[in-house]
């Protein structure tokens, strides 16, 4: 049976026909329906897990006893795990255990375009590169296989077009599997004595798996007679399809670590050009140049962004792929992402930047604070971080400072990794102001449940991480918990933590408008009372619009959560129906 | 030959229903199907494309400039970001309805006068007020299935084919909604 799935859901489905047991993941674009699609399959143990080091923990732990294992992540999500992934790759446990990791090029959802390929060398990892969802099911029950035959952890590598591209997919049967029982293997504990001998090991493997290489099924070559070759992998070898075709010869690396250098050297003999093309470093181009290979490749190809097929065709055919097109219209106002109407984050930043702070920032939907007309966030850099910078800048500045600064960070994001900067701040006597906007969900990566939402990935109910308490726990005593949408009330209380010379914690709470079950009543209109004050377009509401001084509120696209009408200092802003 | 639609609005407004309905549909035909959607941070209002290709043999997931057969627009300021791939010969379809990004919204840009005229000097445009065709239908949401049906007119496969890949896409609650807003689209004539 053939059935259409998105890449990740293939990347699922390879994982439940190969009889995966535990899938562990956190959440994270382009990655995320990996993990959400296990859910399908009843058997499997599937969880989100914090961060991606526990969920790659877990997965490990997993593989430890016996059981075929997965965790999820997108490329960033890899620097989060490295720390257990590159000894994991020296015990090799014995489950089959399988890293996917979703690569961003273009950036599309991601605040940097790193190529995980170099965690594959760095860490002696083999890693598999799939081209299309078909690949993506293949070659993910693949991986399992290979784990077990090499005694390695193995990568799966996907970026943002395999990912979220579907294509048709031909389904079989799972694999029925038990874990054997598990027994103690001391020479696992990781100690030098032990670690000396299993890095041997892990150089032995990597002699095994280069000779594999050279003559597994997962690397391809496709003759076309040829005088021009090109040498590529992943969806760049779909873009080089769609803009060669048959008029080049082809060897596309399914396997992407380690590299085969004979099949390299074979392919290239006697043609008069080698292209390389790959996203996005010159991953493969240098390792054909340490082949003494003379390949084309960044001099033609960019190091930035994405590939597609014109781009191709113009650098190896030197002419476009479409011969006419329809003139394009120029000079276009461009839409960027915003906060959606209601979105509870709307409120803070529009206090945050009447109030001209400092904002240290984080990852997630209020990310979209940093834009115009809320402009308020300074900058940010990768998941948790809002809180240790802070922290660093009142070092730097002095401590007055730290009343001019404050860190925002989502609810999953704090348990994910915000919570340690927190217990710096409160052990190293700092006195900085952290703003927790809890909205009851993982917004930004599309409503993943997390461990303050009660509910399990399954949506079964279970312990909920308590913000208020866990922050006193670890030495917080100014702890303060405030509606986004009563600004003044917002607003005090921040000038009171602000001002206080020791750590407070305020949590803004109020659940994400698109969750299911928050409903607002009516929607909101702009009466006659209206001074033109402009008060209400400060808050960046998609739903409100001003045409030649006169203010209103689109009916379709308000939702009624009505932060409008509380910051109207005229009272001009009314529900539908009221008066 | 590859066929490629390229469906474009703005993050909320239903692209992806539309390509998976597409998808069912193309697949039901016998034909090889690849379509590339949007995930994450543009859902969030920004500009949202998704592509779908077919035929005997696809490659690439992605429609480029020049590639497109049609251009099915929710939105006018993003039907106009997409003119440009559509083929010489290609046809825009075009929900009239304005949404004003950020940028107009905030005052530093204005949205654009005479999309429309422009774009129906450029290449064969059909426009269609889908809004109301979908609040006639029950629902503002079902724009894009209205677009649908607009598209349906202008391409060979029987409605038959259409209904069944909305019935088989289409979560059962909204499924009479979706196809009397298909039925409307279909009805729709615009030339
Ligand atoms: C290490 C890492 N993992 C995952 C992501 C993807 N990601 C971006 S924001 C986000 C979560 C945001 O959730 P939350 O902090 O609750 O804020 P919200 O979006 O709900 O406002 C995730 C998982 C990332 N950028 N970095």
């Amino acid at each position: 049976m053939k059935e259409l799935l998105l890449g990740n859901a293939a990347v699922a489905r390879g994982a439940y026909e190969a009889g995966v047991r535990v899938v562990s993941s956190y959440p994270g674009t382009p990655s995320t329906e990996i993990t959400e699609n296990m859910v399908r399959y009843a058997d499997v143990d599937v969880e989100w897990a914090p961060n991606e080091k526990v969920a790659a923990e877990v997965a490990i732990g997993a593989s430890l006893a016996n059981a075929r294992a997965m965790s999820c992540m997108k490329h960033v999500g890899l620097n989060v795990m490295a720390d257990p992934v590159f000894t994991a790759s020296y015990l090799a446990p014995p489950g089959g255990l399988v890293f996917c990791v979703a690569d961003d090029p273009g950036m599309h959802s991601s605040q940097n375009e790193q190529d995980s390929r170099h965690y594959a060398r760095a860490s002696k990892i083999l890693m598999l590169e799939p081209s299309d969802a078909a690949e993506c099911k293949a070659f993910t029950k693949e991986a399992f296989s290979l784990s077990e035959t090499f005694h390695t952890p193995v990568f799966v590598r996907l970026s943002t077009r395999v990912s979220h591209s579907q294509a048709l997919v031909s389904l079989e049967e799972p694999e029925v599997r038990q874990p054997a029982p598990y027994v103690k293997d001391a020479t696992r504990v990781a100690v030098p004595v032990n670690s000396r001998k299993m890095h041997i090991a892990v150089e032995k493997r990597l002699e095994d798996l280069r000779a594999f290489a050279e003559d597994c099924a997962l690397n391809r070559v496709e003759r076309h007679g040829s005088r021009i070759g090109v040498i590529t992998s992943g969806i760049s070898y779909m873009y080089a399809r769609e803009a060669l075709g048959d008029a080049v010869d082809y060897l596309k690396l399914g396997m992407v670590y380690p590299l085969p250098s004979r099949l390299i050297q074979d392919f290239a003999k006697g043609l008069d050009k080698v292209y390389v093309i790959e996203e996005l470093d010159p991953y493969l181009e240098e390792h054909c140049r340490t082949l003494g290979i003379p390949v084309i490749g960044k001099e033609a190809f960019s190091l930035i962004g994405e590939y597609n097929a014109d781009m191709i065709a113009q650098a190896v055919l030197g002419k476009p792929l479409a011969k006419e097109k329809t003139e394009p219209m120029e000079a276009l106002p461009v839409r960027p992402p915003v906060m959606c109407a209601g979105c509870p984050h709307r409120g803070v930043f529009y206090v945050l930047h009447k109030m001209g702070l400092h904002v240290a920032g984080d990852i997630g939907c209020y990310t979209l604070g940093a834009n115009a007309p809320l402009n308020s966030m300074d900058f940010n850099v990768c998941m948790g971080a809002s809180i240790g910078t802070a922290f660093g800048m009142v070092k730097a500045q002095g401590r007055a400072f730290g009343q001019k600064v404050v860190s925002v960070i989502g609810d999953s994001t704090f348990i994910h990794s915000g919570i340690t900067g927190l217990i710096d701040i409160v052990y190293n006597r700092g006195n900085n102001t952290v703003l927790i906007l809890d909205n009851s969900t993982t917004g930004m990566t599309g409503h993943q449940d997390n461990p303050t939402t009660g509910k399990t990935i399954r949506g079964v109910p279970t312990k909920q991480v308590d913000l208020e308490l866990l922050c006193r726990a670890i030495g917080v005593d100014r702890i303060s918990i405030v509606d986004p949408f009563q600004v003044k009330e917002l607003e005090k209380t921040l000038r009171e933590e602000l001002q206080a010379d020791e750590p407070s914690v305020i949590i803004v709470q109020r659940p994400c408008a698109l969750l299911k079950g928050v409903r607002y009543e009516g929607r909101y209109q702009v009466t006659d009372d209206c001074r033109r004050c402009g008060q209400c377009m400060k808050l960046g509401c998609p739903a409100i619009t001003r045409k030649d001084g006169i203010v209103s509120i689109s009916p379709i696209q308000c939702i009624g959560c009505g932060l409008c009408a509380n910051v109207c200092p005229f009272g001009a802003i009314v529900k539908e129906g009221s008066r | 030959m590859t066929g490629n639609i390229m469906i474009v609005g703005v993050g909320g407004q239903g692209t992806l229903l539309t390509s998976r309905i597409l998808g069912t549909l193309l697949l039901s035909q016998g034909l090889d199907v690849k379509l590339s959607e949007v995930h994450g941070m543009s859902q969030r209002g920004g500009s949202v494309i998704t592509y779908v290709r077919y035929g005997e043999k696809v490659y690439s997931p992605i429609i480029e400039a020049g590639q497109a057969d049609y251009v099915l627009a929710f939105e006018q300021l993003e039907a106009a970001r997409a003119v440009g791939y559509l083929r010489k010969d290609g046809c825009l379809l075009v929900n009239t309805q304005k949404l004003e990004p950020m940028p107009v919204i905030t005052g530093a840009m204005a949205y654009p006068e005479g999309l429309l005229a422009s774009m129906q000097k450029r290449c064969r445009t059909l426009c269609v007020d889908a809004l109301s065709l979908a609040e006639q239908a029950g629902s503002a949401k079902c724009v894009n299935v209205v677009m649908l049906g607009v598209l349906a007119r202008q391409m060979k496969f029987s409605v038959d084919a259409w209904t069944q890949a909305i019935r088989t896409t289409v979560p059962e609650k909204f499924l009479a909604m979706n196809e009397k807003a298909f039925a409307l689209g279909l009805q729709y004539s615009a030339e």
